[in-house]
């Protein structure tokens, strides 16, 4: 009987249930080259103006926010809301380091052209917009990140109000021209950048998780006291993982500045962390693929697909009821509600797309063959 | 003699705007209590209230109205109650946690729809608008009779958690949840009477909240709200006269803040605030100490 079982394991050892890992990963890189290849086609077939452009750059500068933001509530097990605080940073950084000396004037037109006269080229910026949000992380996590759950959460939503206040203030308007906006800072026109950037970013955090670090973090999500008794040391990897999350919200706030081509503070309230938030619940909190097919979803849906609830529809004469302006974030809201209250595990739960798992399905599909690992398990057994 | 005065006049904003922090304090504090939960969605029963008083006075004579919004609002927060949060009683307390924001998100955007996001002048109500003079002091009733009402509420709640057996059923709850039940307690109905009072207190608040600042917009539970939650950790979360007096203190500095001409910082500062307190007295003014337990 024992011996059986450990046959079975060896055999299992010696031929795993997926692909060989080089066919993987050729197969994932040429995936992604078709990826890239599909967008710069469409650029060339379609006006720029087109509504595809919009959702996806939008939908890849959020799955950058919304992986790390991932990153934090779903494998680190921190409740934080503090996330718009850190794109703002980032927004600022980068937007303040990068507008043009002769433009300054302009955009400074209340503090006498403010007082940086130098522009940055726009890679150092975005990098500066990072580290300068990973810093304020640092800073913050000091005090917060001895909390628990709720308290952090507030905490965090605290801090993202603090930043907001500190940068709009009057005192400050020469270097981030207080309430006013920021603009004619240098911005992107390919859709390919925001991928290639946001690509690169959550590529570096998958990394991070599938390392011996990623392993604490989630040691930490499962049972905080276990980690501490297996010897991992909670705070620098709650530190950690803050830092690294907000790094990245910080580029992922350059890239929105770039999109939306300015930045004011108002916008970077709690009410977008909340929308971040529900695109990680969406997706499954804890999934990285999940975070990025919700944030094109949600993007998708809130941009284009359910855009016309909010106009006035007639047809024939008779009037749809209630279709006007607002009912699309109030259908989206309920149907948010839905996914929170009835499909907890979101569109992926905890799982991941991966092209092991496509081609187990396939083969499951067309061979019949490998079915669960469970069923072989227990017809071994017997 | 006129700056004195002029301080008298903030101070007292202060103390009145307190009051009606404190009112939404309590809500939040008591859910805390009980099940533990932050209810992200109670700031925008509190602006829900304010609509309701849009609406219903624009056709009906106050003393209907009045009572009618404080109804309509306790039936909106026991329904968020029985829709969002009941079903997810057994999930982990992160759910029930995006639960409620959920719903907050649900109600500014129904907001949003149903008004089409123009702000609202909220009625005056007549008598309590009025603005009276005591000395160089020139105030309107309403800032005096503010802090009154609360305290007023505020000793009639403490009385019915302290003497009831319905209060001592509830303090049995928010000891411990699965013992309480075993004895007896109908859980869910306690959960009820909780967002009843919650929610009312809440609507209680708006009607002296918009009094003061007459503008209804769909967003402008989150601050309060938000500030009331503060208050409510300030002074040790599941404590009612913790969370008054940690209103009372906000309440009072903000406007100090403000009369010093740091109207920026008057926000940023309960912030601040709360993460001192978290830092230094994680309790809370009158929390009691938790041990963690494996």
């Amino acid at each position: 009987m024992a011996k059986d079982n450990e046959k079975i394991i060896q055999q299992n050892m010696l031929k795993p249930d997926g692909l060989n890992p080089k066919v993987k990963y050729s197969i994932a890189a040429v995936l992604l080259a078709l990826l890239l290849l599909g967008i710069w086609w469409l650029e060339q077939i379609l006006p720029p103006s087109s509504i595809i452009f919009t959702v996806l750059k939008k939908g890849a500068i959020y799955s950058l926010i919304a992986v790390s933001l991932n990153l934090l509530n779903g494998f680190t097990g921190l409740f934080s809301l503090g996330q718009a605080g850190f794109m703002l940073i980032g927004a600022y950084t980068y937007a303040v380091l990068t507008i043009p000396p002769e433009s300054r004037a302009a955009v400074y037109m209340y503090y006498d052209g403010g007082i940086i006269d130098f522009a940055l080229p726009v890679p150092v910026a975005m990098l500066l917009a990072g580290c300068l949000a990973g810093l304020c992380g640092f800073l913050i996590g000091l005090p917060v990140l001895r909390l628990k759950s709720d308290y952090l959460a507030i905490a965090t939503l605290g801090f993202a109000e603090i930043i907001r206040a500190i940068v709009q203030y009057d005192k400050l308007g020469p270097i981030t021209n207080a309430s006013n906006l920021l603009r004619s800072f240098p911005v992107f026109r390919s859709t390919l950048f925001p991928f290639i950037v946001a690509g690169l970013c959550i590529a570096v955090i998958c990394l991070l998780i599938n390392s011996s670090y990623g392993r604490a973090f989630k040691a930490i999500r499962d049972d905080e006291i276990a980690a501490e008794a297996m010897g991992i040391n909670l705070f620098a990897h709650k530190e950690m993982a803050l830092v690294t999350s907000a790094f990245f919200a910080g580029i992922g706030g350059a890239l929105l500045a770039m999109f939306q081509m300015m930045v004011q503070a108002r916008a970077f309230t709690s009410a977008m962390t909340y929308e971040i938030l529900l695109i990680v619940v969406i997706g499954g909190i804890g999934s990285i693929t999940g975070s990025i097919i919700a944030s094109f979803l949600f993007i998708a849906c809130s941009e284009w697909w359910l855009r016309f609830l909010d106009e006035v529809q007639i047809i024939n004469g008779f009037q749809l009821p209630f279709m006007r302006s607002g009912f699309r974030m109030v259908v989206f809201s309920i149907i948010i509600m839905f996914v929170v209250l009835f499909y907890r595990k979101g569109i992926m739960g905890t799982k991941e797309f991966s092209i092991d798992g496509i081609y187990k399905f396939f083969r499951r599909l067309f061979t019949g063959e490998g079915k669960k690992p469970k069923e072989q398990k227990g017809g071994g057994a017997a | 003699m006129d700056n004195l005065s002029y301080y008298i006049q903030q101070l007292l904003t202060g103390v009145s705007v307190g009051g009606q922090y404190a009112l939404i304090a309590i809500g939040y504090t008591m859910v805390y209590g009980i099940l533990r939960l932050i209810n992200f969605a109670h700031g925008d029963i509190f602006m829900a209230a304010g609509f309701f008083m849009v609406y219903a006075s624009a056709s009906l004579p106050l003393y209907i109205s009045i009572p009618l919004v404080l109804l309509l609002t306790v039936i909106l927060g026991v329904s968020v109650e029985r829709i969002a949060y009941k079903p997810l009683r057994q999930a982990p307390r992160m759910s029930i946690m995006i639960s409620a924001i959920g719903v907050s998100y649900l109600l500014q955007n129904f907001a949003t729809y149903y008004t089409g996001g123009l702000p609202r002048s909220y009625p005056t109500i007549p008598f309590i608008s009025e603005i009276i003079t005591i000395g160089t002091v020139t105030t309107s009733w309403i800032t005096l009779l503010t802090p009154v009402l609360t305290l007023a509420l505020v000793i009639g709640l403490v009385a019915l958690i302290k003497y009831t057996k319905m209060g001592m059923a509830m303090r049995a709850v928010s000891k411990d949840f699965e013992t309480a039940q075993l004895m007896g307690i109908k859980i869910n109905n306690i959960i009820s009477i909780t967002f009843i009072i919650g929610s009312f207190l809440a609507g209680v608040g708006s009607i002296l909240f918009f009094t003061k600042y007459p503008t209804v917009l769909p967003t402008i539970g989150a601050m309060p709200g938000l500030k009331a939650f503060v208050a409510a950790v300030f002074g040790g979360i599941g404590s009612i006269p913790g969370a008054v007096v940690g209103a009372f203190v906000i309440g009072i500095c903000e406007n100090i803040i403000k009369a010093m001409g740091y109207t920026t910082f008057s926000d940023a500062f309960t912030f601040v605030l709360l993460i001192l307190v978290l830092i230094v007295r994680p309790s809370g003014l009158f929390g009691e100490k938790s041990t963690e337990k494996v």
